[in-house]
């Protein structure tokens, strides 16, 4: 099984007063592993179920390897789709629902019994084949429902939320499985979550939605370092926004004066992506780029002081709240860091490197 | 102490009210097999010459024969249509699911005399009184609301993404309602038959109403039997319709398990 190329070009659907999808265009290499990223209403549902071929476009083209799909119906797509709560059969049992695509395609039952009991072992459920579908737990059904999607070799592989209804530790350990099968198998993914921690850990690139339209499509550590938008830098992972004033401009550094702040002045970076074109700007920052310090400390530039509000211990990590003249700043550090040492109510020096202080165009 | 003596009320209260809703089959059952020319309670002595009576006269084997032709039909046709209607609802949002609902369930909030004498009048003009397909068309829509409302329970509760599903594995949109849908709406549907039959089987007010010379059911039967015979062969038959409602729930019971 190799994976096949995905190109959607400008895809466009509209409900009644509502624009789902607003000229959506994706590239996807073979064997490649995107994933739509946003909020429930981002388009992200719409432009897969749209490649599985249940939605009808208002305009559009969608090609597997070159090849026009956009007027077939779903079941001439030959795409593996796994739908969120799985959507297994409840009156087959395992195998029968792993055989489902199969007999469609009119196996032979030798080649069936073979094709499931190498797929199903490659998803480690060989030993439930005869089980009922209401017999399983869920991290097992999910297991099934991707099994049943793979197992005839479709070149593309379309999962919508596969992990949503799961917990956490098993979220982790299938999202590693998903990774792992993916890999071996070649087969092209395009997925879908509003989970950014789900995104992050499994994307080759990352499509983030809003509004119906992709906001920024990159790598995961590209997204993370350098957000195409305010909106981006506040939805994968978190940051801390401050209003701003463009005073100056050297390069990609400039200077800025906070709203909050009357006189002060701060460097910063425009971002590569987006650089503010009017006066007004909002400067981005992770809450692990803000340092923490004892106030009496000698004031380097870009420091504001304030007050520990909030320590939260979250196990590897601590996250701090900073009451500030700029409003409450999040600090997140090492567990056995400089920044860990502070309490609640100590009064702190927050500062930050120029690099990592982004200027983006007003939210 | 207080609570057992709680317990004991509430348990002597539930066994009297058991025995209050049980208590006609206590009875029609014994006399039934009475050697009596009529009916008495007790009965006396013992024998089935009652029930050898009711499969020796046409009038009484024969309405039974209607009765269980009437009942087939109206479950076949009220199944199929019910079952229809139930999957068109799933589909519907959720107010005007409601709306819609409201109608078709129309036939069990209708007092059945009302409906009786509604039909009565446009039944004679096209020649329906007294026919097994009257009947049956009576019957029909009596059972349909017990159809919806089964079917509608499961269609409702079920994932319609396993249609998608199918058809993303490679199934036409016939192949995936039949391999499906079907399937997965099939306890509804058989729960919904039962039903349907039941209503048919044992309905009187309509079929008074429609029956005539040419088309009796068995309680139409037993209701003239009742008013000018008196003979225990009434009570025969009606342990011959518990038996036939019996078996059915039962039936039900065991799809419901499974």
């Amino acid at each position: 099984m190799t994976g096949a190329a995905v190109q959607i070009s400008h895809l466009s659907k509209r409900y009644s007063d509502f624009v789902a999808v607003d000229d959506v265009s994706l590239d996807v290499a073979p064997g490649e592993f995107v994933t739509l990223l946003g909020l429930s209403g981002s388009g992200k549902t719409t432009t897969l179920m749209a490649v599985a071929g249940f939605v009808d476009l208002d305009a559009g083209r969608i090609a597997i390897d070159g090849r026009d799909i956009a007027g077939l119906p779903p079941e001439k797509r030959d795409l593996g789709v796994v739908f969120q709560n799985y959507a297994l059969f409840p009156h087959l049992n395992v195998f029968e629902n792993v055989a489902f695509p199969l007999r469609m395609r009119k196996w032979t039952q030798p080649a069936i019994e073979k094709a499931i009991g190498r797929v199903l072992d490659i998803v480690s459920l060989g030993h439930l084949a005869t089980r009922r579908i209401a017999e399983l737990s869920g991290g097992q059904q999910q297991r099934v429902a991707l099994a049943r999607a793979l197992v005839f070799e479709p070149p593309v592989l379309l999962m919508d939320e596969p992990l949503g209804a799961l917990d956490r530790s098993l979220r982790d350990q299938l999202q590693t499985e998903i990774k792992r099968i993916q890999r071996d198998l070649g087969v092209t993914v395009l997925y879908v979550t509003h989970d950014q921690e789900e995104a992050l850990a499994l994307s080759d690139r990352i499509a983030v939605m809003a509004e119906g339209k992709i906001c920024q499509l990159a790598t995961p550590d590209e997204i993370y370092e350098n957000p195409a938008s305010a909106f981006v830098a506040g939805f994968v992972g978190e940051s801390n926004f401050i209003d701003v004033t463009m005073r100056g401009q050297d390069g990609p550094l400039a200077t800025v004066a906070p709203t909050g702040i009357p006189g002060a002045l701060f460097t910063a970076t425009t971002s590569r992506a987006a650089a503010p074109a009017q006066a007004q700007a909002v400067m981005a920052i992770r809450p692990e780029a803000l340092r923490l310090a004892a106030l009496q400390d000698t004031p380097p530039c870009n420091a504001i002081p304030g007050r520990v509000a909030l320590r939260e211990f979250m196990g590897a990590t601590v996250r701090l709240t900073i009451d500030t003249e700029l409003g409450p700043m999040i600090v997140r550090d090492g567990r056995v860091s400089e920044a860990a040492r502070f309490k609640a109510g100590d009064t702190v020096r927050l500062s930050w490197n120029e690099r990592d202080a982004l200027l983006f165009p007003p939210r | 102490m207080t609570k057992g003596l709680g317990n004991g009320i509430l348990s002597g209260a539930t066994g009297l009210l058991c025995l209050f809703l049980i208590m006609p089959t206590l009875i029609v059952a014994p006399i039934s097999f009475t050697q009596t020319d009529f009916i008495t309670f007790p009965p006396r002595g013992f024998s089935g010459r009652w029930y050898e009576a009711f499969f020796e006269r046409p009038e009484w084997y024969g309405s039974l024969i209607t009765s269980t032709m009437v009942a087939v039909v109206t479950t076949l046709l009220a199944t199929l249509l019910g079952s229809m209607i139930a999957l068109g609802l799933a589909r519907l949002p959720r107010r005007a699911n409601r709306l819609v609902s409201f109608f078709f369930l129309l036939p069990m909030i209708v007092p059945t005399i009302i409906t009786a004498a509604a039909l009565y009048s446009p039944f004679a003009k096209l020649g329906l009184v007294a026919t097994v397909p009257g009947l049956v068309l009576a019957h029909t829509i009596l059972a349909l609301p017990f159809v919806v409302i089964n079917v509608s329970a499961v269609a409702q509760s079920m994932d319609w993404r396993m249609v998608n599903a199918a058809r993303s594995l490679g199934a036409t949109p016939l192949v995936a309602f039949l391999r499906v849908t079907l399937p997965v709406l099939a306890p509804g549907i058989a729960a919904g038959a039962i039903f349907a039959f039941l209503t048919s089987f044992d309905e009187v007010v309509v079929a008074l109403f429609v029956s005539g010379s040419g088309a009796t059911t068995l309680p139409v039967q037993m209701w003239s039997g009742i008013r000018f015979e008196i003979s225990p062969i009434v009570a025969a038959a009606s342990c011959l319709l518990l038996v036939v409602s019996c078996l059915l729930l039962a039936l039900f019971w065991f799809l419901k398990r499974k």
